[in-house]
């Protein structure tokens, strides 16, 4: 009881952001919205595995990945092309040329389905599939960076090349991925139509769950003896090494663990969206992931779920009525944080949350919120009226 | 293959080469400030595009300018357009630099997201200002027509006139970091910032002035873009995974390894574009520059220092 009391949850504390959290994901969010909101809510959320995954890898490992959107992408891709198996079935397209095959396929001549997409046809390979592919495939360039102590501005430059090469990859080979569009009209999974009411709610549910997983599992790891290296490697890798060490090891770890964070992410996002497209794959969404988590606070797990809401919450709002402002803000949030709040939201909230808290439990807050208004009442006469009613 | 003769196929390696050769300026003028950057600071300049496109949106405007008030003007803008894009990118990158990258320095990863942010808004102001349709400045007539040695190869002038600029511009990078005093500090601060700070050399403004200069000649490579292609708001952006390869793949602080790999890169691409497709020659060529840096990470030439 103890180990989950003080490591999982973080003490008292953390036991309440976490909460705070979980009251906001499974009660406040799903009573408050309508399914529409609710389900963009839950893709926000998948993006929020990404972030996650970056706090391990960027926040505590000093490993900025501008790639997490290959991980992303990898693990959607998986679990697309199961659906989009399920959802071509000869009867399904008995109008092309060649049923039973994708139809993007059948647009582009191909006659018979891919090696590669033929283990796809199981569910319990898919499910694998979107667990190690992304990890195989972090394990192979963690392994050949890391080991060549590559690492810093030539491992975010270099990640971020195979996230072009991959999303130019996709695009270019139309007949085999479905190009530009990605894989769409994903309909049912294993028989259960995931585009009905009620599968919504349930997949939002799933996905907020194995969230918390992620962020338990997450917690684990840093609070572990490895958490500790993994921090003293940021801080002084050279002493890290001396000390006798293998660096690589512990970063390729950290690396690959990261990437398979980002692949559920992925694969919950094909789940609630029902399509999976190169636009989640490229330079732009995984630069975008290091900006929820930078939001967010890149130290803190809770912080970035509230990060990436922020950030996806404010895209959607200002791109649908303002989309020329939304780029200066974005533009502007990029460099503020770094230049301001390098520990963004979660350190705010540590900074100033500690005085909210504590004048609430000595009931100090009244007299120092009077203090407060009384100082601006000079310019603002209506908000201390509107403050005195709310005493 | 088989379908083509010799004389076709060489003809087709001339044109596609010189094509490449193209390519190869634009991406050398853009590396070369990038690398300069990188290599005195340890900064990867994500908005170096920015300043391309800064320098390609100066020659629009000079053009746009003089077709309209100056009509005897337009056989000459271009030169004065060079020379103003130049100062024109510089001088942002002098105000980038002392706003924004001088306090990120014990941050290098820090800095790539700042400088992304900075890249977000200068490409919404390119689209505010100049809208999101792709513009072009009328060229000056010298600059059209083509070359024809044979009656298969044609080669067209703006392709040599961008290629003379590169070749000046390079030249005048070695003379100024390799024949003068000022490159000498900048080189001294390269290799070792504290030690060239105690014997007096202000490292601070050394630093000021490259990150101007790289941008500049971004400048310089967005003038000499507008000839060979049209200017969007994104243009930037499309260059700049491709002159981060070409820094890195040359090796950092290595002026004769970036001009080999943006060669190597720049024909790489555009021959392998005529067998193949656009996106698998870009594919291919990126791929095998990843695997190369993956069994040699400090490039194709490197400067042994001790770390």
């Amino acid at each position: 009881m103890n180990f989950i009391y003080e490591r999982l949850l973080g003490g008292k504390n953390g036991m309440i952001g976490i909460a705070i959290l979980a009251a906001l994901i499974f009660v406040i969010l799903p009573v408050g919205l309508d399914l529409f909101r609710l389900n963009l809510v839950g893709k926000y959320l998948t993006y929020a595995f990404a972030a996650v995954s970056l706090v391990l890898l960027w926040g505590y490992g000093g490993i900025l990945s501008l790639g997490q959107g290959i991980f992303f992408g990898l693990g959607g891709y998986c679990m697309a092309m199961f659906l989009k198996l399920e959802a071509s079935s000869p009867e399904n397209t008995a109008i092309q040329s060649t049923p039973g095959i994708p139809d993007f396929m059948d647009w582009n001549q191909l006659t018979e389905l891919p090696m590669f997409w033929q283990p796809f046809t199981s569910f319990s390979f898919t499910l694998l599939a979107v667990l190690v592919i992304p990890t195989i495939f972090a394990f192979i360039i963690g392994f050949s960076m890391f080991k060549r102590r590559v690492g810093g501005v030539y491992f975010a430059i270099i990640t971020q090349i195979i996230a072009l090469i991959l999303t130019v990859l996709i695009v270019g080979q139309q007949g085999y991925t479905g190009g530009i569009n990605g894989i769409t009209d994903l309909r049912t999974l294993n028989g259960w139509d995931i585009r009905s009411d009620s599968a919504k709610y349930i997949l939002y549910f799933i996905n907020a769950i194995l969230l918390f997983g992620v962020i338990f599992l997450s917690r684990y790891i840093l609070t572990s003896k490895f958490g500790r290296l993994l921090l003293a490697m940021r801080d002084k890798e050279d002493r890290v090494r001396f000390s006798g060490y293998d660096v690589s090891n512990f970063k390729i770890f950290i690396f690959c663990i990261s990437a398979m964070i980002s692949a559920i992410g992925g694969a919950m996002f094909t789940l609630q969206v029902g399509f999976m497209s190169p636009s989640f794959v490229g330079i732009v969404p995984s630069i975008e992931m290091v900006i929820f988590a930078a939001v967010g606070g890149r130290m803190s797990l809770i912080g970035v779920v509230y990060g990436t809401l922020a950030v996806n919450f404010g895209k959607t709002i200002f791109s649908e009525t303002y989309p020329e402002i939304w780029l200066f803000l974005m533009g502007g949030l990029f460099i503020s944080v770094v230049m301001f709040f390098p520990n963004g939201l979660a350190g705010i909230w540590e900074k100033h949350g500690s005085k909210v808290t504590g004048c609430f439990k000595s009931n100090k807050c009244i007299s120092s919120l009077k203090r407060f208004l009384k100082s601006k009442s000079r310019s603002e006469p209506e908000v201390v009226s509107e403050a005195a009613g709310r005493e | 293959m088989s379908d083509y003769t010799t004389q076709e196929l060489i003809s087709i390696f001339a044109m596609q080469g010189f094509a490449g050769f193209s390519l190869f300026s634009v991406l050398l003028l853009m590396a070369l400030g990038l690398a300069i950057i990188f290599g005195q600071m340890g900064v990867i300049n994500m908005a170096h595009g920015e300043f391309m496109a800064v320098g390609a949106y100066t020659t629009y405007l000079l053009s746009a300018m003089s077709e309209q008030y100056f009509p005897a003007f337009v056989q000459y803008y271009f030169i004065f357009a060079i020379i103003l894009s130049f100062i024109i990118a510089g001088l942002l990158g002098y105000l980038a630099e002392f706003a924004l990258i001088r306090h990120l320095y014990k941050r290098p990863l820090d800095t790539l997201l700042a400088t992304w942010g900075l890249s977000l808004i200068m490409q919404q102001i390119f689209r505010s200002v100049f809208g999101a349709r792709e513009v072009s400045p009328t060229l000056p007539e010298w600059l059209l027509g083509s070359y024809q040695p044979t009656e298969t190869i044609d080669i067209p002038l703006n392709g040599i006139f961008v290629l003379g600029l590169t070749a000046f511009v390079t030249l005048g990078v070695f003379i100024l970091m390799y024949r003068s005093t000022w490159g000498l500090r900048v080189r001294a601060t390269t290799q070792n910032r504290v030690m060239s700070g105690a014997v007096g050399i202000n490292t601070k403004k050394i630093d000021r002035l490259t990150f101007a200069l790289g941008c500049g000649i971004a400048g310089i490579a967005g003038a000499a873009f507008t000839t060979i292609a049209s200017t969007g708001p994104t243009t930037g952006s499309l260059y700049i995974v491709d002159t981060f390869m070409v820094v890195v793949f040359g090796g950092a602080a290595s002026l004769f390894g970036t001009i080999a790999s943006a060669f190597s890169i720049a024909q790489a691409q555009s021959i392998l574009e005529f067998f193949i497709s656009g996106s698998m020659a870009k594919v291919i060529t990126l791929l095998t520059i990843v695997v190369f840096l993956m069994m040699r990470p400090e490039g194709l030439f490197s400067i042994k220092v001790r770390k």
